[in-house]
């Protein structure tokens, strides 16, 4: 297990290749982050950008290739898993507060049973997160309590609490009302500005274009198209690049389907 | 003239209420008053039976039950987290026991524990070892299969968040899972605190002594000493006493957590100074 810190990469994804059983999902995927960078991954439903996204902090265990994070090999198959991922920020789709605490405790509760840290320092930790994505006033509300874009925000809250190096995105938009859609992205930006290194599976071409430092178009199990947001979303190089943003931007104005 | 559909369930109605008022007519007549006020409602021998039927049995019916279900939840628990296990033995010997004790009368389980052990193995328990084994290993059968479910019902959802934070797969099932299956199970494991309530009765074949007879115990010795069945009906009203309102928690709870949220309302103590 080398550590490697002094490198610019954050994230560094060779060959990664993933199966289920016979459905090959990835086929050989090379990505590299650098700290600091925010990394947008855009594609049609089931080209694999979740999956790519739960092998960086092994949620999927990958079948073949490599996977460094902050100079820890996630694959070494005698890595500390659960170390590792302290320092990996996860947020879902679908929040995934834990139903059965307040958000204080949604906050806390890593932070005490995993970092061991002390209950004041926890909670001063998680009441300084809560303030960065707007919600102090929620400290004591349950899960349920809350519309998705206020879950969303604490989920994010709930992340950034660990302390990670690395935050990881997957969707997190694609379960609100459209008008709560801002205020997570807003919170987004903000930890973009702030210098968060970011990988960020989304449909909001938008937040990519003004957010991201790369975009990476994936498609069939490879990254078909990378390069900057302006250049992948603004002038798309490859045909299925094309095609996806056309569906994408101008869903009601289909082109003719290519695939 | 037709009835209508409405008039004809009705007249169908009207006529189920006269039927019963007829048997009940026709029994009130049949019945010997006299001989069921002996019988049933000798108010000399339920007198007689108290305090002893509350401080004695009902107290000793609660605690056997408390204990026989503290113990069959822990097992119940072990056991529901060897079936989902992903090693294989484990889970042959969860359906093992469950199955075989699920499949055989309580009763049976009560005498191989009271007179079988002590023979085979030389072990001599005291009454409330022998009892918590008892309903313990009986009820967890029962329990395990339960809290299993609830184990399955938490979304992956919650244990994909659990991990991602860095919580291990014992932590999370402690600090996430575990927590959550329970509210989801609290309904029918209330359910299962009645029906052990009930199978509490099933111990006098221990051999109890007089201190330790729980309410059905109490009522067959009062019974063979005066000619009655008031003994029954008064150990019969103390069940009730433990399980409505056990019945009723069970349902009160089954709204609170019914639909598909989870999560109640309810303060987790940690109040914020900031
Ligand atoms: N646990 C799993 N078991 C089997 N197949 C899976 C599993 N997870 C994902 N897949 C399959 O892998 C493929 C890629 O899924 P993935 O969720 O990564 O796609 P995606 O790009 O995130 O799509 P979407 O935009 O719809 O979220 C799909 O065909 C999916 O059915
Ligand atoms: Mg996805």
């Amino acid at each position: 297990m080398s550590v490697d810190v002094d490198s610019g990469l954050a994230v560094e994804i060779t060959g990664l290749k993933k199966s289920f059983g016979t459905l090959d999902v990835l086929k050989g995927i090379d990505v590299r982050v650098n700290r600091g960078d925010v990394v947008c991954i855009i594609g049609p439903s089931g080209s694999g950008k979740s999956t790519l996204l739960r092998c960086v902090n092994l949620l999927e265990e990958p079948t073949g290739g490599k996977i460094v994070v902050n100079g820890v090999e996630l694959t070494d198959p005698d890595v500390d898993i659960d170390a590792a991922r302290t320092r990996i920020g996860m947020v879902f789709q679908s929040f995934n507060l834990f139903s059965h605490l307040n958000v204080l405790n949604n906050l806390m509760v890593a932070q005490r049973k995993v970092l061991k840290r002390d209950a004041k320092q926890a909670q001063e930790v998680a009441l300084r997160n809560l303030a960065r994505v707007g919600l102090s006033d929620k400290v004591n509300a349950m899960p349920g309590q809350l519309s998705g874009g206020q879950q969303q925000r604490v989920a994010i809250a709930r992340a950034l609490s660990m302390d990670p190096d690395v935050m990881l995105f997957d969707e997190p938009t694609s379960a609100l009302d459209p008008e709560l859609v801002g205020d997570v992205l807003g919170v987004m930006r903000q930890l973009a500005d702030e210098g968060m290194t970011m990988l960020v599976v989304t449909h909001e071409m938008q937040f990519a274009r003004e957010v991201a430092d790369r975009v990476l178009f994936m498609d069939g199990g490879y990254v078909v198209e990378e390069g900057p947001a302006e250049q992948v979303i603004g002038a798309p190089q490859h045909e299925r690049t094309q095609s996806f943003l056309a569906r994408v931007l101008d869903p009601t104005h289909q082109g003719p389907s290519s695939t | 003239m037709a009835l209508s559909k409405r008039q004809r369930a009705k007249a169908f109605r009207m006529s189920q209420y006269a039927l019963l008022v007829v048997v009940a007519v026709v029994l009130a007549f049949v019945a010997d008053w006299n001989e069921i006020q002996r019988s049933f409602f000798n108010l000399d021998i339920a007198a007689e039976m108290f305090p002893n039927v509350i401080t004695v049995a009902l107290t000793n019916t609660l605690i056997y039950t408390a204990l026989g279900f503290a113990f069959g939840l822990a097992l119940g628990l072990i056991l529901a987290l060897m079936k989902l296990s992903p090693v294989a033995p484990y889970r042959w010997l969860a359906t093992i026991y469950i199955e075989f004790f699920r499949g055989v009368p309580a009763l049976l389980v009560f005498i191989a524990l009271s007179f079988g052990v002590p023979l085979a193995f030389g072990l001599q328990f005291d009454i409330y070892s022998t009892v918590m084994l008892a309903l313990g290993i009986v009820g967890a059968a029962y329990m395990a299969e339960t809290i299993r479910a609830g184990i399955q019902a938490v979304p992956k959802g919650q244990i994909e968040a659990a991990r991602s934070l860095g919580m291990s797969h014992g932590r999370t099932l402690l600090t996430v899972v575990i927590p959550q299956a329970f509210r989801i199970i609290l309904p029918p494991l209330t359910n299962e605190l009645i029906l052990l309530t009930k199978d509490s009765s099933l111990i006098y074949i221990i051999g109890l002594a007089r201190d330790q007879y729980e309410l059905t115990k109490f009522g067959r010795e009062t019974l063979s000493r005066s000619p009655s069945l008031t003994p029954i009906l008064v150990v019969g009203l103390c069940y009730l006493i433990i399980t409505l309102p056990l019945g009723h928690l069970s349902r009160y709870l089954e709204r609170r957590t019914g639909g598909k949220k989870i999560s109640t309302p309810e303060s987790t103590g940690l109040g914020v100074s900031a």
